[in-house]
């Protein structure tokens, strides 16, 4: 056992940096946890990562992967990390792209790979419905034969970004009538485009346009867009889950959150002092950093398993549920620590100034209640925090 | 990076765990608590045949070769079968002292010995009216010719019934609570003058209050620098605690382990408890305080020789964690377990015990965060000059 990076490591770490500071856009330097960007801003580093041949460190390498050891991952993550990278949304490369390179055809690999590590085509999830949010198996969007094209009717719900989607992979029904909701589900490709389909927004309570509904009408899909086995579904829904765990963490991330939230309460004044200094709010800070070490050495053990060929199992569930409770109780004390500056919200408000500059308060308390309010999703989406206990109960404890 | 055990570790941890299995089993350590001696000698002579109380030293200190992360796996199992005898005491405290700072004389007097169970340590540092600051010392040893004369009180020594020696903290200079003029002996535990008032513990170990009244000892009782020896004893004792984390970790993974086998047992309302989801997710609950406390043993043991600053922050944010999880996983257990928890016959309450007196075995979570806290606030103080 040691936490010693090795000379390879220290030159790999070397011409990450390196790379990072050339060619990442300065401009998003620090946006990494934003959520109101441009398509082009979502897209500027996934890019200029896919013509480098780095978009996808995770995937086996004949696909497109990097090759990278699970240290070198760590390596990457906690680069990017300090200069809060707007790193590639994970539909395309950590949700379904693993899903394709496992289950889907030459065809579809050979189809859909290239154009997900480029950043060319972007991913939605159809997955939660009105009546299937946990209870993700009773879904009831069909998917009816009809030739060689499945025709689709249903209305999905929470599709984030599917405002700029080109392609969506959905969980739909394709046999009413099996023993079990988790049998006659299939796990189907669909272009955006296709007629039929109409994405509504949803605006949260942040005030951010992240997700929407979705509507499916007689939308018809060619059957060779369906991965694997028609009607089992499930298994790929339920695998594609796991892979989305173990990325869900946002253990470097969190450590850049950390950083800022310090620098914001040392700026922040209370009885005259800076807030950093105070006993009782400098220990709440202590316990997040604690927690977050926690997390970071157990995503660590889960990734050298995974290194010697563990999968991402129901460990990831850990990851997720801690990973999440830290993502929000950073956001929680940022909003503390800005004090009644957090109050002035100005999206959407008209105001003299032609920029998009809100000219109340600090600039770091401009974000931080949306914030707030928008990462209380982490612990319900991804299978809520309460699903991921009864995975571990179920798979780990064995009850 | 790496996460893996070496053979060499792999194949300690298997034998000492048979070892545990075939001969600590609950029963026959109620037994061995009960009795006069509280504890077994035999067994631990055992463990030394085994190699255990060589391997954290190096060979040319007659070791294994090995260090703390084979220290953290013998305490793993030690926690895992509640095994009472003192290998912290003896084995990271005393040889910590020895292998940081020892002389040659006092290596080749103690250190085989240490290894081989002739002789067993007790580390006397804490004091009555000193809590957890390490500097607090009303305990004096006074300059007399080339040695010293010590007069003092320490308090819930562990292990010191079973010891034939002691190390000693006491301050040679300076005014209490100050980081100088402190220093570590070695001390006879039948030289004149020290008495001692044996009893038992709580959770199933013997410790003494030690008294020192005029206690001469030589000057080759003194380990390291007169009056320095403060960033010493934090360093042992920070390893000290990183090995406590580890047996920690072992009793929380065997109470959990017992809750959800006893869950599946027990029917109410017709059905197994194991079946209720409230009592599930509380299991899954514990299930992560266990998994977050091996992580952070092993984080904080691997970082225990890096610089000062970086050492403490480990070992105190382990402590935090570990005390907490302990508190959380012991509590649980007992809940689970219902009854059937209360009661001394079950092995579960006794796990709940030790996890519990762990918690204030060199600093609570309070102490440990202050700890933690003060130490961000020194570095974020000098990233700003």
């Amino acid at each position: 056992m040691n936490l010693d990076f090795n000379p390879e490591e220290i030159a790999f770490r070397d011409e990450v940096r390196a790379f990072i500071d050339e060619n990442y856009p300065k401009d998003l330097v620090g946006m990494g946890s934003r959520e109101d960007l441009t398509r082009e801003q979502f897209l500027a580093w996934h890019k200029i990562l896919g013509a480098k041949g780095w978009s996808a460190p995770a995937w086996p390498e004949k696909y497109g992967g990097t090759g990278w050891t699970s240290t070198q991952r760590y390596i990457w993550s906690e680069e990017n990390a300090r200069v809060d990278a707007v790193m590639p949304l994970p539909f395309g490369i950590a949700m379904v792209a693993p899903v394709i390179y496992s289950f889907g055809t030459d065809e579809q690999k050979a189809r859909f790979l290239p154009k997900i590590l480029s950043g060319e085509e972007w991913w939605c999830q159809g997955y939660s419905e009105p009546g299937a949010g946990s209870d993700l198996a009773s879904v009831k969007t069909t998917a009816v034969r009809d030739g060689d094209h499945y025709v689709i009717n249903g209305q999905k719900t929470w599709t984030t970004l599917a405002q700029h989607a080109d392609w969506g992979f959905f969980l739909c029904r394709t046999d009413p009538d099996a023993a079990k909701p988790q049998e006659g589900i299939s796990f189907i490709l669909v272009d955006m485009k296709t007629p039929g389909i109409e994405v509504r927004p949803i605006i949260t309570i942040d005030g951010g346009h992240e997700v929407n509904e979705t509507w499916l009408t007689d939308v018809r899909v060619p059957i060779a867009n369906r991965v694997g086995e028609e009607n089992k579904g499930w298994t790929y829904a339920k695998f594609l889950l796991a892979h989305e765990r173990s990325g869900i963490a946002g253990v470097a991330r969190s450590k850049r959150g950390v950083e800022k939230l310090k620098q914001i309460a040392s700026t922040e004044v209370i009885d005259g002092k800076p807030l950093m200094n105070d006993d009782s709010f400098a220990r709440k800070v202590s316990q997040l950093e604690i927690d977050l070490t926690a997390l970071e050495f157990t995503e660590l053990r889960t990734l050298a398993g995974e290194a010697q060929g563990k999968g991402p199992g129901p460990e990831s569930s850990i990851l997720k549920v801690k990973g999440t409770e830290i993502q929000q109780r950073l956001t929680e004390l940022t909003l503390e620590a800005v004090g009644t500056y957090g109050a002035p919200y100005y999206r959407g408000f008209p105001n003299d100034d032609s920029s998009n500059e809100f000219p109340i308060g600090p600039d770091y308390a401009h974000h931080s209640a949306p914030m707030y309010f928008n990462m209380r999703k982490t612990s319900i989406y991804g299978g809520s925090n309460e699903i991921q206990r009864n995975i571990i109960t179920k798979m780990i404890l064995g009850l | 990076m790496d996460f893996n055990f070496t053979e060499e570790q792999g194949m300690i941890r298997d034998s000492l765990a048979r070892l545990i299995r075939e001969q600590y089993d609950f029963d026959t350590r109620r037994g061995v608590v009960a009795s006069e001696a509280g504890w077994r000698p035999e067994m631990w002579a055992q463990f030394a045949e085994l190699g255990l109380l060589m391997a954290p030293f190096s060979e040319e200190d007659g070791g294994l070769g090995g260090g703390s992360i084979d220290a953290m796996i013998v305490m793993e199992e030690f926690g895992k079968g509640l095994v009472v005898e003192p290998f912290i005491p003896s084995v990271v405290c005393a040889g910590g002292f020895l292998k940081h700072a020892g002389s040659a004389a006092q290596k080749e007097e103690h250190l085989a010995a240490i290894m081989g169970a002739e002789s067993t340590f007790a580390f006397a540092y804490a004091e009555p009216r000193g809590r957890y600051n390490l500097a607090d010392l009303e305990t004096v040893a006074k300059k007399d010719g080339a040695g010293y004369v010590l007069n003092g009180h320490k308090a819930v020594v562990i292990g010191a019934p079973w010891a034939d020696k002691l190390i000693v903290t006491a301050r040679t200079g300076g005014d209490r609570r100050d980081a100088g003029g402190i220093s570590v002996f070695i001390v006879d535990k039948s030289a004149s003058g020290v008495t001692t008032r044996d009893y038992p513990t709580v959770d199933g170990r013997r410790a003494s209050e030690v008294y020192f009244e005029n206690v001469s000892v030589g000057a080759d009782a003194l380990i390291g620098s007169e009056g320095e020896a403060l960033p010493l004893i934090e360093r042992v004792v920070d390893e000290a605690t990183a090995a406590l984390c580890a047996e920690a970790v072992g009793a929380m993974g065997v109470a959990h382990g017992m809750t959800v086998e006893y869950s599946r047992q027990r029917k109410q309302f017709g059905t197994a408890i194991g079946k209720f989801q409230v009592l599930q997710h509380r299991m899954v609950d514990m299930f992560m305080e266990h998994e977050q406390s091996i992580s952070m043993t092993y984080m904080a043991t691997l970082k225990l020789d890096e610089d000062e600053v970086t050492r403490k922050k480990a070992v105190s944010a382990a402590k935090v964690r570990i005390g907490q999880a302990g508190r959380f996983v012991g509590q649980e257990s007992i809940q689970i377990h219902g009854g059937m928890g209360m009661t001394e016959e079950l092995a579960v309450g006794h796990y709940f015990k030790r996890l519990t007196m762990m918690n204030s075995e060199y600093g609570n979570v309070d102490h440990h965060m202050r700890r933690y806290t003060a130490l961000s606030a020194g570095e974020m103080k000098a990233a700003a000059e």
